[in-house]
């Protein structure tokens, strides 16, 4: 089994095609959300040296809002919670999240913060639990948590849980992989997954396995890749991991590699795109695949990345 | 998805509209070396380029206005254009009638892009509750091609619990059940519209008419594990009476005694009995029969009788059915 192509999934993120269509036209606003996961791709497989961090950084601060304090998807775009964390996650990567002004971006943070505890992404207000869990994230890499009601924010959290054990977008949304890692991993963030039923979360979660090994997202949907994010970091923030077949999900992940020329896609015989290629490599490492760094759950970086920052050097 | 080539030969570039002449297009800064470099194609870079100029410029026009459609034309996702597009709306005082006709024709190609959502909601909120009719019309359309878009049931919800509307919703939620009794989310709006429902009596009246209904369509394709779960949501939580039902237990029974996908019987059965149900005779001998090799000595009891059963018959989550053998509750074992 023993077969990830690993050089051939460091060539395909190092080398982006120059694919002039339309699905390549409409990346350009979530650059920064790219420029994540192929970097941290690249960490996992060891070869985030392919890239020069300086040319990282100055694109990054071009999309950078000094009179707000957040990050744009890319240059000339306006500053948004999840470009902010990826911003910051990559700083971290790169260890640079010194050429920060922290207090400038964690008040943005903290700034989209509302009064029942949920939070915006950007000025216009959406609100969703996947930004519960970029601000929580973010606020923790910076040392500034202690800018927010964290009790405020955790109960808006445990609002959006279900009956079933799982976590929807908004209260009463529907029990959703994505969704329950973004609350479970802001919950963990702030020590609060005692809010969690564990054993409860856990069986729905492990319930997502489907015959062909892989995950999907919710009941009766079909499996796929980037599920092996959601649901097996979720399983391992609450110490449940051992309730999915590994092997299984292995094999699909592996299955779904675009052999010839890298890449991973959402499931066999898919188009690769970045976002793909990095949850399958994520969820490798989770299942301590060979030869990949190993990688936080809650913080979606290398457990070597996390520890700088939270233990120094 | 992309505009088709006729509309690509019709197109006249900005650089030859008259209208445009004055403005000089902002061309994207990549910086030297870019490092997720995207190749464009001329017209989209050509829109992009003076897409930049307006919005540096910070021009709040009608032309503005009409070059933000075409660039969402090309890029729905790119949220700094649907930004600008609002700042436009409102200096322009635009009816925003209009511009929910202008998000009908786009949302069916793109009905997964967070960004039409968010400005769908945006123009609601802006038309008060007179908009409700439309907004449920609205994500119904979207239903109809994908009946588990999560961004549809999302939008529904909020437009349910802050403008209204809740009258025929019920009735909704059996219609979609009725095209897909495996929708999950249909079931799930079902649960949301029993609990949170100001036109029904809520959960405990609304109790006894929904377990009928869930129990037929459990009987109907016992390997859906949505009715399941909406099953046990209905006694939200309350062990004692999701035990003493014994529709619950019935149920469970019936379908083990066919002999086929019961797995999520058999799970039930399990919790159940973890709760401190006592079987049924009846209940013991079916299981028995089910059980194809001889038993194993650890097997003291139908609980882990029923784990090991569930061991056999659902090998993926063996390690989970191990766990709940070891940790039944005293009284069980």
């Amino acid at each position: 089994m023993g077969d990830l192509e690993a050089e051939k999934h460091v060539k395909y993120i190092l080398s982006v095609e120059k694919k002039d269509d339309f699905e390549s036209l409409v990346l350009e606003h979530l650059r920064m959300n790219g420029a994540y996961w192929g970097l941290t791709t690249l960490d996992l497989l060891h070869k985030l040296d392919a890239v020069d961090p300086d040319e990282v950084v100055s694109w990054m601060m071009e999309c950078y809002h000094q009179d707000c304090g957040g990050f744009g998807g890319n240059i000339g775009h306006d500053p948004h919670l999840l470009y902010t964390l990826s911003a910051v996650q990559i700083l971290a990567l790169f260890d640079r999240l010194d050429v920060l002004d922290i207090e400038k971006v964690s008040d943005y943070v903290a700034g989209l913060l509302n009064e029942d505890g949920s939070f915006s992404g950007d000025i216009w207000g959406e609100t969703d639990t996947r930004f519960s869990y970029c601000a929580i994230c973010c606020l923790s890499i910076l040392h500034r948590l202690d800018k927010i009601d964290v009790e405020k924010a955790v109960s808006y959290i445990v609002s959006c849980k279900n009956l079933d054990g799982g976590f929807g977008s908004i209260p009463g949304g529907e029990s959703h992989a994505g969704q329950i890692f973004c609350c479970v991993g802001a919950l963990a963030i702030t020590g609060s997954l005692h809010h969690v039923d564990k054993d409860l979360l856990g069986w729905w979660l492990c319930e997502r396995q489907c015959k062909d090994g892989g995950l999907n997202g919710r009941p009766e949907k079909l499996a796929d890749v980037c599920y092996s994010w959601w649901v097996l970091s979720s399983l391992i923030m609450i110490d449940r991991v051992h309730w999915i077949d590994k092997d299984k999900l292995t094999r699909f992940i592996l299955n779904c590699q675009d052999r010839e020329n890298g890449g991973i896609s959402d499931r066999p015989d898919n188009a690769v795109d970045v976002f793909h290629t990095y949850f399958g490599v994520a969820g490798l490492s989770l299942m301590e695949y060979p030869g990949l760094k190993s990688i936080d759950p809650a913080y979606a970086l290398p457990v070597d990345v996390v520890n700088r920052i939270f233990f120094g050097k | 998805m992309s505009s088709s080539s006729s509309d690509d030969d019709d197109r006249i570039p900005f650089s030859r509209r008259p209208e445009w002449s004055d403005v000089r297009p902002v061309p994207q800064d990549d910086g030297p070396h870019p490092i997720v470099p995207i190749a464009y194609r001329d017209d989209f870079r050509e829109t992009m380029d003076y897409f930049r100029a307006v919005y540096i410029a910070d021009e709040r026009s009608r032309r503005a206005l009409d070059l933000t459609t075409e660039a969402i034309g090309m890029n729905p996702g790119n949220y700094t254009v649907w930004h600008f597009r609002r700042l436009v709306l409102e200096a322009l005082n635009v009816d925003l009638h209009e511009e929910r006709d202008f998000i009908n024709q786009i949302a069916i190609r793109n009905s997964k892009n967070y960004q039409i959502w968010h400005h769908r909601r945006w123009v609601a909120e802006n038309l008060g509750p007179e908009a409700a009719d439309k907004e449920l019309e609205f994500t119904k359309s979207i239903l109809a091609l994908d009946a588990k878009n999560y961004h549809a049931w999302s939008h529904r919800q909020w437009i349910l619990l802050s403008l209204g509307g809740w009258e025929k919703e019920l009735d909704y939620c059996c219609k979609l059940l009725e095209d897909d009794i495996f929708n999950n989310s249909a079931w799930n709006q079902r649960y949301f519209v029993i609990t949170k429902s100001p036109v029904l009596g809520g959960l405990q009246a609304m109790r006894d008419s929904e377990v009928s209904y869930t129990v037929e369509a459990i009987l109907a394709n016992p390997q859906n594990e949505s009715p399941w779960r909406y099953l046990r949501g209905l006694y939200k939580g309350d062990t004692d009476l999701l035990v003493s039902d014994n529709q619950v237990s019935d149920v469970c029974l019936k379908v083990l005694k066919t002999n086929l996908n019961y797995t999520f019987a058999l799970s039930l059965l399990l919790d159940l009995l973890s709760y401190g149900f006592q079987p049924s005779d009846e209940l013991k001998t079916v299981i028995e029969a089910l059980r194809k090799t001889e038993p194993d000595s650890s097997d003291a009891n139908l609980a882990t009788t029923i784990c090991s059963l569930l061991e056999t018959v659902d090998p993926m989550r063996s390690n989970y059915w191990a766990w709940r053998k070891n940790n039944l509750p005293f009284q069980v074992c």
